[in-house]
C-alpha cells in the first residue's frame, strides 16, 4: 500500500489519466466531479481505509466506501483497479456492451469493489448507514465511509438519513459531500443553494469538518482526524471543497464538464498535464 | 366442493407479526426496520424481544429502503414495515436501485394492501403494488390468504435468499388454512378440485372464492378453485393443468386490474393456452372510505361477483 503523500499525489495523477482515457474511449460518462474526487478515493484506498481487495461482499473487519453519486463511476472504478481489485486492462470496457464498468456503479455485474448500485442520486447516505448499523451490531470495529455531491443533497432522502444517523447515535460512519458547487444546469447556488451547510449539519447533530480535496496533506489529515473521533456518538460529515475538473485546466472550475467526453486533441492536451506514473490501462 | 370451515378470524398482518417473532428467533441475522406502524404492522413483539435487532426509522421510508439495503452487508436479513403504499409506490425507486438492482436480501413486509384497508380512503388503498413489484427483476411477489398462511410465508421467505414483497392486510377474515401447511413459494395450493371452471384467488380474494365455489356446486357447477399466494414467481403448471381440465378461467384479487395476477395470467395464458379468462379486480379506478365489505361489495371483489365471472367465462368456451 502506497502511504506517502507524494505517492499519494503521484497516484492522484495515474488515476486522472485513467478518467480522461476512460470516458474519452466510450465519449460518454462524467469527467468533471471524477477529477475532483481523485485525490478523496486515492487517499481513501491507498492510505485511510483498512480494506482487503480480495473481495468479499460483507466486508467483514473492512472499512466500507459507498458512492452515493455513482456518476463519478470513472475515478471509483480507476481506484479499485489501481488498488487492485481488478486488472486496470478492464478499465477499458467502461460503458461498453458486456461490461461490468456500467455507467453507473452496480453489483449486478459482480465487480470486485462495489457493494451497492447508485445513480439515482440521494440513496447512498440510507445504505452508509446501513451498513454501519450492522457493523455495531456484529461487533465490527470496521468504519463506513461514503461520498456524496452536493447538488446531490437537493434530494429529500439525504435529510431523511441525516436526521436518523446522529439521534442513532451512528458514529462508526463518515460521510463526505464534495462541495464543488457545481451541478448540470449550473452553479448550485444558481439552481438550488444549499446555503449554509455546515449550520444545516451542526442543526441535525453531526460533528461536521472541512477540508480542501483537492490537498492532499490535509485531506489525509482530515480523514485520519475523522477516523480517531468515530465511536464518539456521532456520525462525521466531511464538507470537501473541491474543484469541478481539478487536474485538467481546461476543464477546471466549470459545470460544462460534468457530463461530456473530450475530443482527441482534449485528450492530448489533458496528458500534457497529468504525469503517467503508474501506467496507462 | 371441499368443506371449509373456520372456528375464528383473524388479521393476516397478525400473522406476519407472529412469523417474524418466530422467524427473529429462529435466526439472528433477522433484524426489522419500521417506519412508525409498529402497531399496526404488529411488529411490537418482535421489537420487544430483539430492541437490538429492531431500528424504528421514523416517517421517512425511502431512508428504511436504503437502511435495509446496507444492513445485508454484514449479512442481516431486513425486514421493512410499513402499509402497502409507502412500501411500493413511495419508495419505488429506492427499491429499484438499492435493493432489486443491487441484489439484496431484503424483505418488504406490507400492510393494509388493497381496499379493505376501508375507512382510510383511496389515498391508502394501494391497489398497484402487485403490478410495481411484479415488474422489477428479481423480486419475489406473495399476497397470502389468511393469517395461518401469512405466518408460514414469512417464515418461508426468512429462508428465501433474494428480495420479497409481501403483501397483506387489515380488516379480520377467516382463518382456514391449515395450521401446519407448508409454504412452499411459487407452489401453488389446489383449494379445491373441479373440471367446469377455474378460478384463482390471492389475498383475501381466496375466502370470497370458496363462498363461490359452495354456490356454484349448489347449482351443480363444479369449481376448480387455487391458491395462488406467490404472484411471482406463477406455478405456471398448476395453472396450465387446470385449464387444460376446465377451458376456462376467473381471476380474482384486491388489485387493479391492471399489473395484477389477472394480468400474469393472461399473459402466461396467451403465449401458452388460449383461454377464455374474466377478471375480478378494481376496474381501473381509485377506492374511498367505506367498510371493507361494503368497499369489496361497491368494487365488484365479493363472492357474487365470482358467481358471476364464472358463469359468464363457462358461456364463452
Amino acid at each position: 500500500m502506497t502511504t506517502e503523500i507524494s505517492d499519494l499525489e503521484k497516484m492522484a495523477s495515474q488515476v486522472r489519466r485513467d478518467i480522461i482515457k476512460m470516458v474519452y474511449e466510450c465519449q460518454s460518462g462524467h469527467p468533471g466531479g471524477s477529477l475532483g474526487c481523485a485525490d478523496y478515493l486515492v487517499a481513501l484506498y491507498f492510505r485511510v481505509m483498512k480494506h482487503n481487495p480480495e473481495f468479499n461482499m460483507d466486508g467483514t473487519g473492512e472499512d466500507l466506501f459507498f458512492l452515493s453519486n455513482g456518476h463519478i463511476s470513472p475515478v471509483f472504478y480507476s481506484v479499485l483497479a489501481r488498488a487492485g481489485y481488478f486488472d486496470i486492462a478492464e478499465l477499458k470496457t467502461f460503458r461498453k456492451l458486456n461490461s461490468r464498468l456500467q455507467g453507473h456503479p452496480t453489483t449486478h455485474e459482480h465487480l470486485p469493489g462495489i457493494r451497492i448500485a447508485s445513480g439515482s442520486l440521494g440513496q447512498g447516505m440510507s445504505v452508509a448507514i446501513g451498513a454501519a448499523l450492522t457493523k455495531k451490531i456484529n461487533k465490527d470495529s470496521g468504519i463506513v465511509f461514503s461520498l456524496h455531491g452536493d447538488g446531490e443533497l437537493q434530494e429529500g432522502q439525504n435529510w431523511e438519513a441525516a436526521m436518523f444517523a446522529p439521534f442513532n447515535k451512528v458514529d462508526n460512519l463518515i460521510c463526505t459531500v464534495d462541495v464543488n458547487g457545481q451541478q448540470i444546469d449550473g452553479p448550485t447556488s444558481k439552481v438550488l443553494d444549499l446555503m449554509n451547510l455546515e449550520a444545516k449539519f451542526l442543526a441535525f447533530g453531526w460533528d461536521v469538518m472541512h477540508t480542501d480535496g483537492n490537498n492532499m496533506k490535509e485531506l489525509v489529515a482530515t480523514l485520519e482526524e475523522a477516523k480517531s473521533k468515530t465511536g464518539n456518538g456521532k456520525p462525521i460529515m466531511i464538507l470537501m471543497k473541491t474543484e469541478m475538473g481539478k487536474g485538467v485546466d481546461f476543464m477546471e472550475g466549470s459545470h460544462k464538464w460534468h457530463g461530456i467526453a473530450p475530443n482527441a486533441e482534449q485528450l492530448a492536451e489533458a496528458f500534457t498535464q497529468l504525469e503517467e506514473t503508474f501506467g496507462d490501462f | 366442493m371441499k368443506k371449509y370451515t373456520y372456528t375464528e378470524k383473524k388479521d393476516t398482518r397478525s400473522g406476519f407479526g407472529a412469523g417474524l417473532l418466530e422467524a427473529g428467533r429462529k435466526n439472528e441475522n433477522i433484524v426489522a426496520l419500521c417506519a412508525d406502524l409498529i402497531g399496526s404492522l404488529k411488529m411490537g413483539d418482535f421489537q420487544k424481544e430483539f430492541p437490538d435487532r429492531f431500528v424504528q426509522v421514523g416517517i421517512a421510508e425511502a431512508n428504511m429502503i436504503g437502511i435495509a439495503a446496507g444492513m445485508t452487508i454484514g449479512g442481516k436479513i431486513p425486514f421493512t414495515g410499513t402499509f402497502a403504499n409507502f412500501s411500493t409506490g413511495r419508495v419505488y425507486d429506492q427499491i429499484r436501485q438499492s435493493v432489486a438492482y443491487s441484489d439484496k436480501n431484503v424483505k418488504i413486509c406490507a400492510s393494509h394492501a388493497g381496499l379493505t384497508l376501508g375507512e382510510d380512503g383511496a389515498t391508502h388503498q394501494i391497489l398497484e403494488d402487485i403490478g410495481m413489484m411484479k415488474m422489477l427483476p428479481g423480486m419475489t411477489v406473495i399476497n397470502p390468504c389468511d393469517y395461518n398462511q401469512t405466518k408460514a410465508a414469512t417464515l418461508a421467505i426468512a429462508e428465501h435468499e433474494g428480495p420479497v414483497y409481501l403483501r397483506f392486510g387489515r380488516p379480520v377474515i377467516p382463518v382456514f388454512t391449515p395450521a401446519d401447511q407448508k409454504f412452499e413459494i411459487g407452489k401453488a395450493w389446489i383449494v379445491n378440485e373441479g373440471t367446469d371452471v377455474t378460478i384463482i384467488a390471492t389475498g383475501h380474494l381466496v375466502w370470497e372464492a370458496i363462498l363461490a365455489g359452495e354456490k356454484l356446486a349448489e347449482e351443480g357447477i363444479n369449481a376448480e378453485i387455487i391458491n395462488i399466494h406467490t404472484i411471482k414467481p406463477l406455478d405456471e403448471e398448476a395453472i396450465l393443468n387446470s385449464v387444460k381440465k376446465t377451458g376456462c378461467i376467473v381471476t380474482c384479487e384486491e388489485h387493479n386490474r391492471y399489473g395484477g395476477l389477472g394480468e400474469s395470467v393472461a399473459q402466461l395464458l396467451a403465449t401458452q393456452l388460449p383461454t377464455p379468462q374474466e377478471f375480478v379486480a378494481v376496474n381501473d379506478t381509485f377506492g374511498e372510505s367505506g367498510t371493507p365489505a361494503d368497499l369489496m361489495k361497491k368494487y365488484g371483489l365479493d363472492s357474487t361477483n365470482i358467481i358471476e365471472a364464472a358463469k359468464k367465462v363457462m358461456k364463452r368456451k
